[in-house]
C-alpha cells in the first residue's frame, strides 16, 4: 500500500454497522461499487484498508480491485483528514493569481506538506483541484468555510482561526 | 402523477409570478408579489455567505411586516461572479452588487418600505460608472443567453418555475407530435456541435446511437467538469437542473433509451443536490419515470458521481467509471454509439450541449443556426477568469472575437497590466497570444491556431505571468492525471515535465526545446485518449507564440515575468539600504550580511545576499521599507 499516516485506525461498531447496511442495499446496483466507497469514506472520514476489506468482502469483489479504485481517484483518501481540513485551490484561476504562494504558507506554517495530516491529527493540508468560485480567486478552505481573495499575508491569521 | 393539461394549468399559474422577471414590465409591480428579490445561490456567491443573506432577508422582511408581500428566490448563477454576492430587486430591476449581511436592513428600509432604489449599492463598471440593471452592465450587453437563459432567472429548486418558463413544453411537443427521426433530424438541422471539447456534431451521435441494433440503449450526460478554471456546467446545473432532466428524457425517446445516467463531479456539492431535487420533483410530476405524462414512454435518471480523476471527462473513462471500475478509457472503436456503458450502444452528451436542446426543439432549427459561423453554430458560454475585471460566467455567439470576450464584456485587465495571453481549452488547449486577440471564437479558428475551443474555460494572463511556467502548470495537471494505462501518455508526459523543469530552473539549453518539441508530437500521435492527446497543446502552443520567453530561460538563464524561483536574483541596493537589518532577521538562510560600507548619508554599514546561500524565497522583499531589495 501506499504510504499511511501514524494515526491508528479507530472505527466503532456502530460505522461498521451502519456501512454494511448500506452495502447490503448497493450489492445489486449496477456499478456499485464507486457509490459503496463513497458512502464508506462519508461514514469514516477516509478508506483505511480495515475498511477496504469490509466494502471487498460485502460486495464480493477483491480486495485487488476495491484498492486499484482507492487509490486511481483523488477524492479517495487512505490518509485521514485532520479536525481542520485546509485546502487550497489549484485551479488555474487561483494558481494565476497566487495560489501557490497560498499552499507554501500553510505548508510552511503547519510543517506538514500538501496530502499530510499533523501528528495530533488536528490540521491536514490538500491541494485541490478547482472548486469553482473563480470570481474568489485565490481561494482556501478550512472545512466548509471558504476565504476568498487572500494572500500569503492572511494566511497566519486564518489558521489561527482554528484552535 | 400529472397530465398534460395539469402541467399547461401549472404553467399558466405560475407565469403570473414570474412575469415581473421577465423583460417589458417596465419597473412596475405585476402579480401577486409587491417585491421579488432574487439572490445568487451559486458556489461563487454561496461561498461568500449568500444563503445568510437571505436569512437575514427574512428577518428584516419580517420586522418591517412585509413578509407577505415579498417573494425571495434563491437563484443560480447571475454570471457577474466578480461582484458576489449578488442581490436583484424587481420590478425595478435594480442590480446590487457585493452585498453583505449588514446591507440588508438598508435595502429593506429603503428600497423596500420607502420605495427609493439604493443608489450606494448598484453594480458599478470598471471605468466608475454606475449602472442600473443587469441588462445595461457592459458585462451583459454582448451576451445572449441561450444555454444559460434561465440561471440567474429561476429558482432551480422549484419545477414549477422551470415550467413557468416554457420548461417541460419541448418532452410534450416531442412525446405527442414527433416520431423519433423527426427529433433527430431537428438536432441534425440545427447543426449544433458537442459542447464538451471536440465539437462532434450532436445530431449524428444521435442517430448513431438510435441505428444501432439492440434493446437496451442508455443516455450518459457528462458533468465531470475537471478542466481547471471552468465552471459552467456546474453553473448549468445549478441553475436550471430541469433543462438538463428534459434534454436528456427527449434524446432517450429519440434513440429508444429507457434509462439515463449523469456523472457528475462530486467537487460541486450544490449542483448534486439541486439535481436530485429537480430528480426527485419531475418524478413526483411523472415527467421521468413510467410512462411518462401518460403517454407510454418510460424514462428515469440516474446520478452517479465522479471521485476526482479527470480522464473521467474523456467518454470511454467516464463508462467505466459509472461501471464501478478505474476510470480508465478504452481504445475506440468499438464507439459508444455502438458499446458504450454495460457494452450497450450509448449516447453521451455534454451538460452544455443538453442545456440547448429543448431550445432547438422548441424554436426549431433555423432559430438555433442564426447565432454563430458556418461551421459552429449557436452559442458557447465560457468561464471567463484570472487577471480579468469581470470574473464569471458569459455566453456569447459563436465566432464573437476574443478581444470583444477581453475587453469588452470583461472590462480588460486590472491594475493597468498588460493583456499577454489568453489559455482555452485547459489542459488539453492552448495560449491565445495578445497579437491573435481578433480570432474569433469558433471550433476551427481555435483548432488553427493551436488551441481549443474545450469546455470553455478562459483565463486571462497579463504581464507578471510566465508562459513556461503557465505550460508547467498544465503539464503537472495531466502528469498528475494520466491514469497510466498507455506508456505514451504515462511515461512521455512525466519525461516532458522533466524536460520543462530543466528550462524554469536553468539548466536547460536550446537542444532541450527541440527534444521537447519531438517529444511533445510523439505523445500526441501515440496516446489512447483524448487526455494524452492533447497534453503536449499548452506546451507545443507556448513555444510557438512565446519562444522568446523560453530563449531567455535557457540562454540568458533569467525569467522575464520573474515567476521561476530558481532563475531569480535578489540584490541589495547599498546606496538605499540604511543597514537596520530587518531583512537580515527574516532571511531563514542566514544569507544576508553586513558589509563594511556605509552609503552617504547613512549611518550604519550596509547588507549584502550571499547569492551562494540564498534560497531565493522572497521572504526579505516585504520587510525592506526602503526598496533596497530588488529582485530580477
Amino acid at each position: 500500500m501506499a504510504k499511511t499516516s501514524g494515526v491508528p485506525f479507530s472505527g466503532t461498531k456502530e460505522q461498521e454497522a451502519k456501512l454494511r447496511a448500506r452495502l447490503a442495499e448497493l450489492k445489486s446496483v449496477q456499478g456499485g461499487l464507486m457509490p459503496a466507497l463513497q458512502e464508506a469514506q462519508e461514514i469514516y472520514g477516509y478508506l483505511p484498508k480495515e475498511v477496504q476489506i469490509i466494502v471487498a468482502e460485502e460486495l464480493g469483489v477483491s480486495l485487488e480491485k476495491v484498492y486499484g479504485i482507492v487509490s486511481f481517484y483523488s477524492q479517495f483518501t487512505i490518509v485521514p483528514k485532520g479536525k481542520y481540513r485546509v485546502s487550497v485551490c489549484m485551479g488555474t484561476a487561483c494558481y494565476v493569481k497566487g495560489a501557490g504562494e497560498l499552499l507554501e504558507e500553510c505548508e510552511k506554517i503547519l510543517g506538514i506538506k500538501a496530502g499530510e495530516i499533523t501528528p495530533d491529527a488536528k490540521y491536514s493540508i490538500d491541494a485541490t483541484r478547482c472548486i469553482g468560485c473563480c470570481g474568489l480567486a485565490p481561494v482556501m478552505c478550512v472545512n466548509d468555510d471558504v476565504y476568498g481573495r487572500i494572500t500569503a499575508k492572511d494566511v497566519k491569521g486564518i489558521l489561527e482561526k482554528y484552535n | 402523477m400529472k397530465s398534460i393539461a395539469d402541467i399547461k394549468a401549472i404553467r399558466e399559474k405560475m407565469q403570473s409570478v414570474v412575469q415581473m422577471r421577465t423583460q417589458g414590465v417596465n419597473g412596475k409591480a405585476v402579480g401577486p408579489y409587491k417585491y421579488q428579490i432574487l439572490v445568487c445561490g451559486g458556489t461563487g456567491c454561496h461561498s461568500n455567505s449568500s444563503a445568510k443573506i437571505i436569512d437575514e432577508f427574512n428577518a428584516q422582511l419580517k420586522a418591517v411586516g412585509m413578509e407577505k408581500d415579498v417573494l425571495i428566490v434563491q437563484t443560480g448563477c447571475f454570471g457577474l461572479c466578480a461582484v458576489g454576492p449578488v442581490v436583484i430587486v424587481y420590478p425595478e430591476e435594480a442590480f446590487y452588487s457585493k452585498i453583505e449581511v449588514k446591507d440588508v436592513k438598508e435595502i429593506v428600509e429603503q428600497h423596500l418600505v420607502n420605495g427609493k432604489i439604493c443608489e450606494q449599492f448598484l453594480h458599478g463598471e470598471a471605468g466608475g460608472v454606475k449602472v442600473k440593471s443587469l441588462p445595461e452592465t457592459d458585462f451583459y450587453k454582448k451576451q445572449t443567453r441561450v444555454a444559460l437563459r434561465n440561471c440567474g432567472v429561476i429558482n432551480p429548486e422549484c419545477i414549477d418555475e422551470y415550467i413557468a418558463f416554457d420548461g417541460y413544453q419541448a418532452l410534450i411537443k416531442v412525446l405527442t407530435e414527433m416520431k423519433e427521426q423527426e427529433v433527430i433530424d431537428v438536432v441534425l438541422a440545427s447543426g449544433i456541435r458537442g459542447r464538451g471539447g471536440a465539437g462532434f456534431p450532436t445530431g449524428r451521435k444521435w442517430q448513431f446511437t438510435k441505428d444501432a441494433p439492440g434493446d437496451i440503449k442508455y443516455v450518459c450526460c457528462n458533468a465531470d467538469e475537471g478542466d481547471p478554471g471552468a465552471f459552467m456546467d456546474r453553473s448549468v446545473l445549478e441553475g436550471d437542473p430541469h433543462a438538463v432532466l428534459e434534454a436528456m428524457a427527449i434524446a432517450g425517446y429519440a434513440i429508444g433509451a429507457k434509462q439515463g445516467y449523469i456523472y457528475v463531479r462530486a467537487e460541486y456539492p450544490i449542483a448534486v443536490n439541486r439535481l436530485k431535487i429537480a430528480i426527485e420533483q419531475a418524478k413526483e410530476y411523472g415527467l421521468l419515470g413510467k410512462n411518462i405524462l401518460g403517454t407510454g414512454f418510460d424514462f428515469d435518471i440516474d446520478i452517479r458521481l465522479g471521485a476526482g480523476a479527470f480522464v473521467c471527462g474523456e467518454e470511454t473513462a467516464l463508462m467505466t467509471s459509472i461501471e464501478g471500475n478505474r476510470g480508465e478509457p478504452r481504445p475506440r472503436p468499438p464507439f459508444p454509439a455502438i458499446k458504450g456503458l454495460f457494452a450497450k450502444p450509448t449516447l453521451l452528451n455534454n451538460v452544455e450541449t443538453y442545456a440547448n436542446i429543448c431550445q432547438i426543439i422548441l424554436k426549431g432549427a433555423d432559430w438555433f443556426k442564426g447565432f454563430g459561423t458556418e461551421k459552429s453554430k449557436g452559442t458557447k458560454v465560457f468561464a471567463l477568469g484570472g487577471k480579468i475585471h469581470n470574473t464569471g460566467l458569459v455566453e456569447i455567439p459563436m465566432g464573437t472575437p476574443l478581444r470583444t470576450v477581453v475587453e469588452e464584456i470583461g472590462g480588460g485587465v486590472p491594475n493597468g497590466k498588460k493583456f499577454k495571453a489568453a489559455q482555452t481549452g485547459g489542459p488539453s488547449g492552448g495560449c491565445i497570444p495578445a497579437s491573435l486577440i481578433d480570432t474569433p471564437i469558433d471550433y476551427d479558428s481555435l483548432i488553427a491556431i493551436g488551441s481549443m475551443m474545450g469546455s470553455g474555460g478562459l483565463i486571462v494572463m497579463d504581464e507578471d505571468n510566465c508562459m513556461v511556467d503557465i505550460a508547467k502548470f498544465f503539464l503537472e495537471f495531466t502528469v498528475d492525471e494520466s491514469c497510466g494505462k498507455c506508456t505514451a501518455c504515462r511515461v512521455g508526459t512525466k519525461r516532458l515535465l522533466e524536460l520543462l523543469t530543466k528550462v524554469t530552473e536553468g539548466t536547460a539549453t536550446e537542444k532541450t526545446l527541440e527534444e521537447m518539441e519531438n517529444l511533445c508530437y510523439y505523445i500526441k500521435d501515440n496516446s489512447l485518449c483524448g487526455l494524452g492527446q492533447t497534453a503536449p497543446n499548452p506546451v507545443l502552443s507556448t513555444l510557438r507564440y512565446f519562444k522568446d520567453e523560453y530563449i531567455a530561460h535557457v540562454r540568458d538563464k533569467k525569467c522575464p515575468a520573474g515567476v521561476c524561483k530558481k532563475l531569480l536574483n535578489f540584490n541589495i541596493d547599498k546606496e538605499k539600504c540604511i543597514g537596520c537589518g530587518m531583512c537580515a532577521r527574516q532571511c531563514p538562510a542566514g544569507a544576508i550580511v553586513k558589509t563594511d560600507y556605509v552609503a552617504a548619508g547613512h549611518k550604519l554599514p550596509s547588507y549584502t545576499i550571499d547569492a551562494g546561500k540564498c534560497v531565493k524565497c522572497g521572504a526579505c522583499l516585504p520587510t525592506c521599507k526602503f526598496k533596497a531589495i530588488s529582485k530580477g
